[in-house]
């Protein structure tokens, strides 16, 4: 794995309950490469967190995850409405969902703050209008 | 405490993971807010909720809960049992409340998992 792993994923918008796959596909191949468990679970909440978003908000999209033994970066690309103000976005229980997302226990304005919380970095790049990608980095070795 | 203990604590029915009854869980979280479960909980606790959509079993999947308990006689369509099942993630079913089946397994010893907030 010495020039890295990259994988594509096409995040399906219209089923909610397939939200997931994704970062439980990703999730399976961390654990097969054999990266520490407490990596693996960053990524895994980080990265669902944003599948639900891009499912939630923005009708799918698409993740490129690219594992290196030291680092693993997520990019989550979706051509939705993009976050007409990111600073309340970031604020915990800020949300725009609607009630059919929050009986499915989600829309509670978690989402990017969980995102924050368990990635080594975060950066998001967002126009109204055009999309939103969103890159999470984690450090794999300490 | 052994998950067999918890079934026979709640009264519980087995939908999925019969034979994952004897392993064990160090403590139980409870909400149906599956942001908050992934926000506030550590490894290897019981889930406590009343929600029943596939999200329910990704959230337990996301953060290697091994077992979760449907409350107030709640019960998943069969796609999410399968879903558990291909997860080896043990789902069960009792008609208690949240807070009656909570306070039943605290009592029993059975606590919190509280991360600083």
């Amino acid at each position: 794995m010495a020039e890295g792993m990259k994988l594509h994923f096409e995040v399906n918008g219209d089923d909610f309950t397939r939200a997931g796959e994704t970062s439980s596909k990703v999730k399976k191949t961390l654990s097969q490469l054999g990266f520490n468990p407490e990596v693996i679970r960053k990524v895994a909440i980080a990265m669902y967190e944003g599948e639900i978003n891009m499912v939630i908000h923005a009708e799918g999209g698409d993740i490129d995850v690219e594992i290196l033994p030291e680092r693993i970066t997520v990019v989550m690309k979706d051509v939705g409405p993009g976050i007409p103000d990111l600073d309340m976005a970031m604020q915990e229980g800020f949300s725009t969902a609607d009630h059919s997302v929050r009986e499915l226990g989600f829309g509670a304005g978690m989402g990017l703050p969980n995102m924050k919380k368990y990635s080594d970095s975060m950066d998001i790049d967002t126009k109204i209008g055009v999309g939103t990608t969103v890159t999470l980095g984690f450090v794999a070795q300490g | 405490m052994k998950i067999s203990k918890i079934k026979e604590i709640l009264e519980a029915e087995v939908l999925a993971g019969e034979e994952l009854l004897d392993s064990e869980v160090d403590a139980a979280f409870g909400s149906d807010l599956m942001s908050d479960v992934l926000a506030f909980v550590n490894d290897r606790v019981l889930l406590l909720t009343g929600l029943v959509n596939p999200q329910v079993v990704r959230t337990a999947e996301m953060l290697d809960i091994s077992a979760i308990v449907f409350v107030r006689g709640k019960r998943p369509d069969e796609n999410v049992i399968e879903l558990a099942k291909t997860k080896n993630i043990v789902l069960l079913s009792t008609t208690h409340t949240l807070y009656v089946a909570s306070g039943r397994l605290y009592s029993a010893g059975l606590t919190g998992d509280e991360k600083e907030v």
